[in-house]
This record gives C-alpha cells, structure tokens and sequence, in this order.
C-alpha cells in the first residue's frame, strides 16, 4: 500500500522551502499521500527519495483533469471501496451525448439541457460536466462543424468520440482545450496516443474484452508516455459494466493492479434507449464507481434527482453537509406568523422546512450554525444551548421581523425551555413536537 | 488477475405470507447483484404502499393512480394485487396516529383481517412508530392475521419486548428497527432473539432515507451491515433488509412541488417517479431485499432495473 504521510515526510528535506506550493514539507507529504500532490513538484528531492517514493506516492487511481479554468473536470483520485471507509473524493461527471448526424433543433434541444439543468442546493452548484461529441458521420467537417457549434454554446470541457484518428485529428484543431479523446482500440492506440500527446489531452481507452482487454492494452499506451488515461470496459449492457466497474476500483485499490489506476467511464445512452432507464443506470455508476457518465437526456425532471445522488454518494461521512445561518422564510410569513429555530445541519434543515413547508402555514425558520450538527448532538457538544441560541437569535434580526415573542424550539430540547427562557429576555419559549412529522399539526395549532 | 472477492457469510432467508404466493426473501451470498462472485438466489421483492384511510398528504401523481380506491383498503391492496402485479402489500394503520385520527387498535386491527382475507399476496403490516400506540395496535394485528405469515413493524427497542411477542406468539415475522446504526441494528435483533423470535423471522429496517434526505446514511448503513453479514459472518446483522421508500420519497419538496409552481425543475411526475425509482435502486445497490413503494411507474421501473442485473 501506498506509505502514509508520515513515511513521506521522513524522506522529504524539511526545510520548508515552499516550492512545492504547500507551506511545508509535511503539508506536502500529506497532500502526496492523499493523492492530492505530484512528487515532482519538490525540486530539492534526493535520488534516493525519489525512488523510494516514486512508487509508493502515485495515487492508486489517478486524478485526471479534464478541461481548464472554472469548468475543468476531474476524475480519479479515489481511495476507497466504500464511501463509510473515508469519503468518495471527485465527484463523478455527467456528459450529455450530442452525435454530429442529429438534426439542428436537436442538437440545439440538448445543447439548452445542458445549460438549464443547473440547479443550486445545499449552498452547492448542481449541473453537467462535459459535453460528448460523437462523430458518426464519418466526416471530419461535419464533426468539426457540430464541435463548433457546441463551443458556441456551452465552455464545458468535452469528450470527442470517434475511433478514426484523423477525424479526432480535425476535432482536436477546433476544440483548443485540454478534453478528452474517445478514444484508443487496440487497433488505432498509436496514433491516439500521438493526438494525446501533442494536444496534451486525457486519452480513454476502449476494451473489447472488458477489464482484461484493458489490462493488455493500458501498458502499451502508458509506454508510449501518455498519462491521463480514462479506461472504458466496453461492454454495453449494465450487468457486465458493473461488473467491469467493481473489479477495475477493487483492482487498482486493493489488489494494486496498475493498469486499472485510472478514471472510468460508462456509457447508459448506449445501454438503453429508454430515458428514465438511463438516468437510472446513471444512477447506478454514480453508486458504483463510474467516474465519467455519458448519458443522451439530461432534462431537468431527470437530470435534479441524478445530480441530488450524486451529491448525496460524495458526501463526507465524517462531515455532513451545512447550509447557511440565517433566517429562512417559509412560505410568505408576517408579523404574526411562528418563529422555529434548529440547526444547520442539512438534514435537520431539509427534514423541518420540508414539514413547515407542507403544513402550508407560512412561517420564519431560524436556522443555527452549529457546524453542521443535528439538534441533539449539538446540543451534548455545547454548540445549541441556551448561551449560544440567545444571543444567535437575538443577533437574527427576527426581532424586526415579527410583533409577537414566542420561540418554537425542538421538542428534543423541553428540558433546557425553562433556562432559554431566562437567557432569551422578552421572549417566551415554546417547545415543539419531538417529531418533525408532527409539525404540520403543530403550527396549524399554534397562535402568536 | 485475481480480483474477485470472497465471502463468507451469507443472507438469511425468509419467508412470508402462505401458499403459492408466498414470498422468500434473502439468500445473498455477496454484495448485492454482484451475482459475479456470489449468489443472489432471487430478485428483492415490492411491496405497495396500502393506508387504512385516505391519505391526507400525497401528491397528485401518487393519488391518480389509486383515486377510485383511496379510501378502501381491501379494494386498494386488490388493485395493487391484481392490477399492479404487487409482490406484497404493505398496509400503513396511519389511522392509528395519536396526533390523526387515532383509531383503536381493535378497529385497525379489522382492517388488517379484512385486507389479509381478501388478498393472496403475503402482507406488511406497520404501525405508525408511535411507540406506546404501536404497542396496542400491533398486538391486535398479530391476532387478526393469525396464520398469515405476515411481516409486522416496526419493532423499536423501546417496544420489542411486546410486538416482538405477539410476532412470536401469532407465528408472524418481524421487523427490527433502529435509527440509521449499525450496532443499534444489531443490539435490537440480539434482543428479539433472545426474546425468541428466530433470526430467520426478522427483517432489519434500517430507518430509510430519500434521496437528498439522508439517502447516504442510510445507504452506508446498509453497506456496513451487508459487509458484516457477508465478510465478517456476523449472525446479528444477517437478516434480509426493508426499505419503506414511498413513505419518504413522496413528501419531499421536490417530488411535491408542481411543474407550474417550479418549471425549472421540470415535469413533476416524472421527476417523482424518478425520486422514487433512483432512491430504490442506491438502495438495492446497497443491500435491499424489500423494497416498499408507491408509484406504478417507479416500481416498473424498479422490476425492469432488476431484470436488466439478473
Ligand atoms: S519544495 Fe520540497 S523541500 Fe520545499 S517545502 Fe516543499 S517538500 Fe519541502
């Protein structure tokens, strides 16, 4: 297994020197062994550092860009099989599909899905990642005139796909930024790999026997110095790529196949024809360790319940997500309309809005930062207790809001309602339901 | 290359409800649908979601379907039986809610039995996980389907000791359920053991979460207590797995929320037929035997997902 951090460090000339773009070595040595940093941005290692750790610190799968700038894409990086073991890293990208041999208004139909199926949630932009262009027609001018087309529209990085090098060539001339060649058979790999090369572009690999299609042919690309590889299984019907999937994570994680220490792509536009399938396919690469996800529909009814998976698969366990603090207007509430406070914890937030939401009586929810934890074990940390909620809620501005002075605070909570209502001068404090199924009942009860 | 896993565990199998159309669930001897290195003997099955009264709450695309039979229970779970294909029923005694219209056990409990005559189709019976009331209620229930292999729940540690007697005494399976922890799962099935309910009569109820509402969680839980079961052989955590996913995907916002009040989110039903059959299948993936849903569609869907692993 790769060393740990402190191995790193070991062997590293601690002089804090900086170049390396990390304030120290051992900032470095971690990042190295996070998978985060190349070896080769120290310039002060010695020969024997370096052989000792040119090995050992590659990450187990690569982190490839793909694309530059604020739309840049990448893929790779991961370090385990199961996101409980530490956290999925790069979340996975979507690609919409786009064939040069569509008609116009089709094209320009998906074009317009790509730029509006974005969506904001948790404080975090939902939306697509690259745009595949796939050549079809045989012709580089058709091929270049839809790549044109595409760049007009969208700044995304993206995927040519054609097993012809010289209509990869012509693409390659218009598309100007770093994306990806789709890609390398065990026919045309040479010539791929040269286009990778010149245009310092990420270089899939194509199977036709599945993973071990990719294990003879990966080495023979890597020998011709191409780095940033995204291997494709090849099959097209989703038991066999899962399959695929599981053994090329498992290969390159566990059992140190390097061949396999690469970024995936998979391909649900080719393994159904039926839409809602394929965004459900999509749904499980993005579970089962599919890094690139090139679909043909990303309207918005299938594209927000992809992308909420998403975020929800590369969530850090250890650290939920948070949404803001602050106050948050449920429904159009006035003065008279109830005042709830709980954490920020996102779960807690999206569970209680979603129930005042549904009760249909409009009301102001105060929403605590607490780092992001739930109502109870805040409260154990010290984080939501009558000291730290008094001067949040009076800090609100809620005081300007509303005429009344009554505060609904978790039913979790009725032990501490007495000394809130002392630290809380002017206010009177209410316990709610310990449910927050039961709020609907609740606030249709409730009077100011 | 050697890059399969090996297992040493395996799921126990369970079966429900009597006759030709009995159910058994279980029987994984790997990750799910990994069938490439393991044994997946059968598909998860579906239950369809059943209330005993006419549900106050749920969107439009989910009240279509079963508009003409919404305050019926038996005609409903018939429609779902004989219409839908359902594989089982999963009748909700919601009325049985103290903070609703907090029927009496004994009532609920009539429901059940006229629901379980008219059905051949193995049964779920849940309570509302109101603790004391389900105490009452599931009791009764266990009496009114006396020798129909029925799965009752959910059993929580503050209640086992009652519901998973009357499971025990009625000859009716259970399901154990723990708030999103693996060792909480465990303990709570450690203790209906020993309370004498078979391990081969209980399903865990892992607490589900929709997608974008506590999913992961519940997804990790899952696959932490399937890798339990299968690398680590530990008998506590080798009980089949229900997920109740209708219940929870159908009152998120943005399965509820309308194409005209939210257009940028597009078509409503499909998007919740979406939310349902995308939180299904991360769940499947994570070791789901019993899958209780709502939507024709989704659980369309959801079969045809299956189909297409087998
Ligand atoms: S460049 Fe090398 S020596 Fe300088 S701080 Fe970074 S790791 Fe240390």
């Amino acid at each position: 297994m790769a060393l740990t951090g402190i191995d790193i460090f070991k062997l590293l000339p601690k002089t804090n020197c900086q170049e390396c773009g990390v304030p120290t070595c051992l900032a470095f040595a971690m990042k190295l062994a996070a998978g985060q940093a190349e070896l080769s941005s120290c310039p002060h290692l010695s020969d024997d550092a370096k052989a000792a750790l040119g090995e050992a610190s590659a990450p187990p799968i690569r982190l490839v860009t793909m694309g530059s700038g604020d739309d840049a894409f990448k893929a790779g990086g991961e370090l385990v099989m199961f996101r409980h073991d530490k956290t999925f890293f790069n979340p996975c990208g979507y690609a919409l599909l786009i064939d040069d041999t569509s008609g116009a208004s089709e094209i320009d139909g998906k074009l317009k899905q790509v730029n509006e199926s974005h969506f904001v949630r948790v404080e975090q932009d939902l939306k697509a990642d690259m745009v595949a262009v796939k050549c079809s027609s045989g012709k580089p001018e058709t091929f270049v005139e839809i790549i044109e087309k595409v760049k007009a529209a969208t700044s995304l990085p993206l995927i040519l796909m054609s097993d012809n090098p010289e209509v990869i060539h012509a693409g390659m001339a218009v598309n100007g930024e770093a994306p990806l060649i789709y890609g390398a058979n065990k026919d045309n790999y040479e010539k791929m790999a040269d286009l990778a090369k010149t245009h310092k572009t990420a270089l899939a690999v194509i199977s036709d026997n599945g993973i071990d299609g990719l294990n003879d042919l990966v080495p023979k690309i890597e020998a011709l110095g191409v780095k940033d590889l995204v291997l494709d299984p090849g099959y097209r019907n989703p038991k066999e790529t899962l399959q695929s999937l599981v053994y090329m994570r498992r290969g390159a994680l566990v059992k140190k196949i390097k061949a396999f220490g690469y970024p995936t792509i998979a391909f649900p536009v080719e393994e159904t024809s039926d839409e809602m399938m394929e965004t459900l396919l999509a749904g499980l690469y993005t579970c089962k360790y599919g890094s690139i996800i090139v679909v043909g529909n990303l309207k918005p009814q299938y594209a927000l319940p992809l992308y909420v998976l998403r975020q929800n698969i590369y969530t850090d366990p250890q650290r939920p997500m948070q949404v803001k603090q602050g106050i948050y207007p449920i429904g159009t509430p006035n003065e008279n309309s109830p005042v709830l406070v709980t954490t920020n914890f996102s779960l807690t937030y999206f569970i209680v809005t979603g129930e005042v939401e549904g009760s249909r009586v409009p009301a102001w929810m105060l929403i605590q930062d607490v780092e992001g934890l739930s109502v109870m074990t805040a409260w154990a940390a010290g984080k939501f207790v009558p000291e730290k909620i008094a001067p949040f809620i009076k800090g609100s501005g809620i005081e300007e809001k509303v005429k009344h002075r009554k505060l609904v605070i978790p039913g979790y909570l009725s032990q501490m309602s007495g000394e809130l209502d002392d630290e809380l001068e002017g206010w009177k404090v209410e316990v709610g339901p310990r449910e927050a199924a039961d709020l609907p009942a609740f606030l249709k009860a409730w009077s100011a | 290359m050697e890059v399969k896993e090996t297992y040493n565990g395996t799921i126990r199998e369970v079966t429900l409800g009597v006759g030709d159309k009995a159910v058994v669930v279980g029987g994984e001897t790997a990750l799910s649908f990994y069938t490439f290195e393991g044994v997946m003997p059968r598909k998860p099955v579906i239950a369809f979601d059943v209330y005993d009264e006419e549900p106050a709450d749920w969107p439009a695309p989910v009240v279509e379907p079963y508009k003409d039979v919404l305050g019926d229970p038996v005609k409903w779970a018939l429609k779902c039986q004989n219409e839908y294909g359902a594989d089982m029923i999963c009748l909700q005694l919601v009325s049985t809610n103290p903070t609703g219209t907090n029927r009496g056990a004994e009532e609920a409990a009539q429901t059940v039995k006229a629901v379980a005559d008219a059905i051949d189709i193995p049964m779920i019976v849940y309570g509302t996980a109101n603790v004391e009331k389900d105490t009452e209620v599931l009791a009764k229930a266990a009496e009114a389907a006396q020798g129909k292999n029925v799965l009752m729940g959910p059993i929580e540690e503050d209640n086992y000791k009652t519901i998973a007697a009357a499971a025990l005494g009625f000859q009716q399976a259970g399901a154990t359920h723990s708030p999103i922890d693996v060792n909480m799962a465990k303990q709570l099935n450690i203790l209906a053991t020993q309370l004498g309910l078979n391990a081969d009569r209980i399903i865990i109820d892992p607490t589900t979460g929709a997608l974008g509402y506590g999913l992961e969680y519940v997804y990790s839980v899952m696959e932490r207590l399937r890798l339990a079961a299968l690398t680590q052989n530990d008998s506590m955590t080798q009980m089949p797995i229900i997920n109740t996913i209708g219940k929870e995907v159908w009152k998120a916002k943005e399965v509820k929320v309308s194409t005209e009040e939210e257009p940028a989110w597009g078509d409503a039903e499909t998007r919740g037929i979406i939310w349902e059959a995308m939180t299904a299948i991360a769940l499947l993936m994570a070791g789901s035997d019993i899958l209780v849903m709502r939507h024709p569609k989704a659980v369309e869907l959801t079969r045809d997902f299956m189909a297409l692993m087998a």
